[in-house]
């Protein structure tokens, strides 16, 4: 017995909406179809009118999550793929994020944005958008790397009043597999010392994890021990488990695999720089995509995101440094 | 009408003053039209105001202090120095705080009327309020067609005041009649005069009533010109004289005031107590308000979050003295 990312996803929103009478899902395609990955299978049946089909309208269908909840209601709104959240970033950032601030009443959204690059699916179906929501004030952006995460974070955002951005991999869906659902969760906003090491600290979340653990288990065989920690949420940030890290190894390197300018990796080479600066023993170092849009071909897609070898380069430098 | 005509000359003259950060945006020529829509909520109803809705908040049951204070930016106004003039609003009461993208505000109110269907609350409506140039956004489209897919009890309220800032309707749609945009979603709509209280009152009524009764969303065109500018900066030069002339440069209020002389329902003597009556409400407000304490950033909690324990502080630690 096993459980898939992509079956967590589905679980977790199965609770949602059994323990929770305020939970609908909105979107598009997820009603009877059950989503464009099947992350709402069956769940229309089981919950007979709170899965609702959206006609493509991005902007209208956040505009509406936030309105059900103001008016008390824990909308999950599923984005089909991360990109087509554009149409819907007004909605997310000047409506949704600036809600309580401006009123004092809370916005509590989960937005699924079905994220990052798989083989072949080309500049539109593969965009990771965190680093752009995580910009603005009044969001929470989770970026589960692990089934379990997947799992227990997902029903943390829907129990969170404010609007969450929660990026799952597509990568990861189908072959990322656990043994069972978790019991239990680390708090939201705590990072994970995935491996340990005292080398060098490799910073991830998200889909990188994987190539992070892999690169790290090429280079345990180069007899470099490296310490792997899973971000899990990057905003907010869990500086202190970085800074912890980055003492004991005075080596960083942050991996992500959105566009290199700016970003979650900027932000946390900048953090370590700014508070840790005594603690680094080498300049900290980043490791993104390419600064192009993603292309289609499995060869080209390939190189311009980070992989496991691309990691284990990037690591071996920073360890001559 | 009256009492929102007098707010908003107040405001006016503050602006002018200099006693107002920020922009004034005034609903003078369209407070017969605004007035119907909050004439015709209910408690329990949802109304998302556009920037020309003094009338259609007051008469929904905002305080005229909510409207001082968030002009004049007091820490006791429903925006506490946080958002300002048009931007109020008590979302947890029924009046969203618009932002200021237009078209936005529809599928927000759409979202209240599916909240109201999940918790089997019936016979409430919602109204959005939107001018002629919000009809050309992406979001006016899905916003409406939404309602309409789903048949919720949305009122659309389009004033039509001939120019969105100063661009005409010439260069804003290429359609005879912004009521036909209505058909392409499978829904008709009224025309009402914006300039004629009657006219819309009962044109507002009417449209409310079928949203009420299950009828589904509701379009309803009002054809007005706006008497001011865009904002109080704007002295609106661009405004054609000729269309000033036409009936639509009619002033609502002053058409009303008119009709209440010739059918005997009011003398000049009530209508000019009705007047003072209004000045005094809002001088005391403003006076009230001028008393209030501004916002104090080093009370201001600087936190997005609903969630306090989750929100990251990002203060410079070299500038932290205490620590």
């Amino acid at each position: 017995m096993s459980i898939t990312y992509l079956e967590a996803i589905r679980e977790a929103q199965a609770k949602a909406l059994a323990d929770d009478p305020r939970v609908f899902i909105y979107g598009q395609d997820v009603g009877a179809f059950g989503g464009a990955f099947k992350a709402t299978k069956n769940l229309a049946k089981e919950f007979p009118g709170r899965v609702l089909d959206a006609p493509i309208s991005e902007d209208a269908i956040v505009g509406a999550a936030i309105g059900a909840a103001i008016n008390g209601m824990r909308p999950i709104i599923e984005m089909q793929f991360a990109d087509f959240s554009t149409p819907g970033f007004n909605q997310i950032v000047n409506q949704a994020a600036t809600l309580y601030w401006r009123t004092q009443v809370p916005c509590p959204i989960t937005i699924r944005l079905p994220s990052g690059g798989t083989s072949g699916a080309g500049p539109f179906h593969s965009q990771s958008m965190e680093s752009l929501y995580a910009h603005y004030p009044g969001l929470i952006v989770m970026t589960p790397a692990t089934v379990e995460d997947a799992y227990s974070m997902l029903l943390e955002a829907v129990a969170i009043d404010d609007p969450v951005i929660f990026c799952e991999h597509k990568r990861l869906y189908y072959h990322l597999k656990a043994p069972a659902l978790p019991t239990e969760a680390m708090p939201v906003g705590k990072a994970r010392i995935h491996r340990p090491g005292r080398d060098l600290t490799i910073v991830a979340y998200s889909a990188m994890l994987h190539d992070a653990l892999a690169a790290a288990e090429e280079l345990a065989g180069e007899g470099a021990e490296i310490e792997v920690v899973d971000l899990r949420t990057i905003k907010p940030m869990d500086t202190d488990t970085i800074m912890a890290s980055v003492a004991r190894t005075g080596r960083l390197l942050c991996v992500g695999e959105s566009f290199p300018w700016g970003g979650v990796t900027a932000e946390v080479v900048a953090r370590v720089a700014t508070e840790g600066f005594a603690l680094l023993d080498a300049p900290p170092q980043r490791l993104n995509a390419k600064d192009t849009p993603i292309p289609y071909h499995p060869k080209l897609w390939l190189g311009h995101r980070p992989t496991a070898e691309s990691v284990c380069a990037a690591a071996r430098h920073l360890l001559q440094m | 009408m009256v009492l929102s005509r007098v707010l908003d000359d107040k405001m006016a003259g503050l602006y002018r003053a200099g006693k107002i950060h920020g922009g004034v945006f005034l609903g003078r020529g369209q407070e017969a039209l605004s007035v119907s829509v909050g004439l015709a909520l209910r408690e329990g109803d949802v109304f998302a105001p556009l920037i020309r809705d003094g009338a259609g908040r007051l008469a929904f049951g905002e305080p005229v202090l909510d409207a001082v204070r968030t002009f004049l930016g007091s820490a006791l106004g429903p925006m506490r120095g946080r958002d300002g003039n048009v931007h109020r609003g008590r979302p947890g009461e029924g009046l969203l705080a618009m932002i200021s993208h237009l078209g936005a505000m529809i599928s927000v109110v759409n979202g209240a009327l599916l909240a109201h269907r999940f918790q089997n609350l019936k016979g409430l409506v919602g109204a959005a309020c939107i001018g002629d140039g919000g009809t050309s956004t992406g979001a006016f489209h899905e916003g409406l067609n939404q309602a309409a897919v789903e048949r919720l009890p949305l009122v659309l309220v389009v004033a039509n005041n001939q120019y969105a800032y100063s661009t005409p309707t010439r260069r804003q749609f290429a359609c005879d009649d912004l009521a036909d945009k209505a058909a392409g979603y499978g829904l008709s709509a009224r025309r009402a005069d914006g300039t004629d209280l009657e006219d819309c009152l009962r044109v507002i009524a009417a449209a409310v009533a079928d949203a009420r009764a299950g009828g589904g969303p509701q379009m309803v065109v009002a054809r007005l010109l706006r008497l001011c500018g865009h904002g109080e900066h704007d002295d609106a030069h661009y405004i054609d004289p000729q269309l000033k002339q036409s009936p639509l440069g009619r002033d609502c209020l002053a058409v009303a005031e008119e009709r209440l002389l010739r059918e005997g329902w009011a003398d000049a003597e009530a209508i000019r107590a009705l007047r003072q009556k209004a000045a005094r409400e809002v001088d005391k407000a403003v006076a009230t308000v001028q008393r209030e304490p501004a916002p104090d950033p080093y009370k201001e909690n600087w936190c997005a979050l609903a969630s306090r324990h989750l929100s990251e502080m990002f203060e410079n630690p070299a500038l932290s003295t205490h620590s």
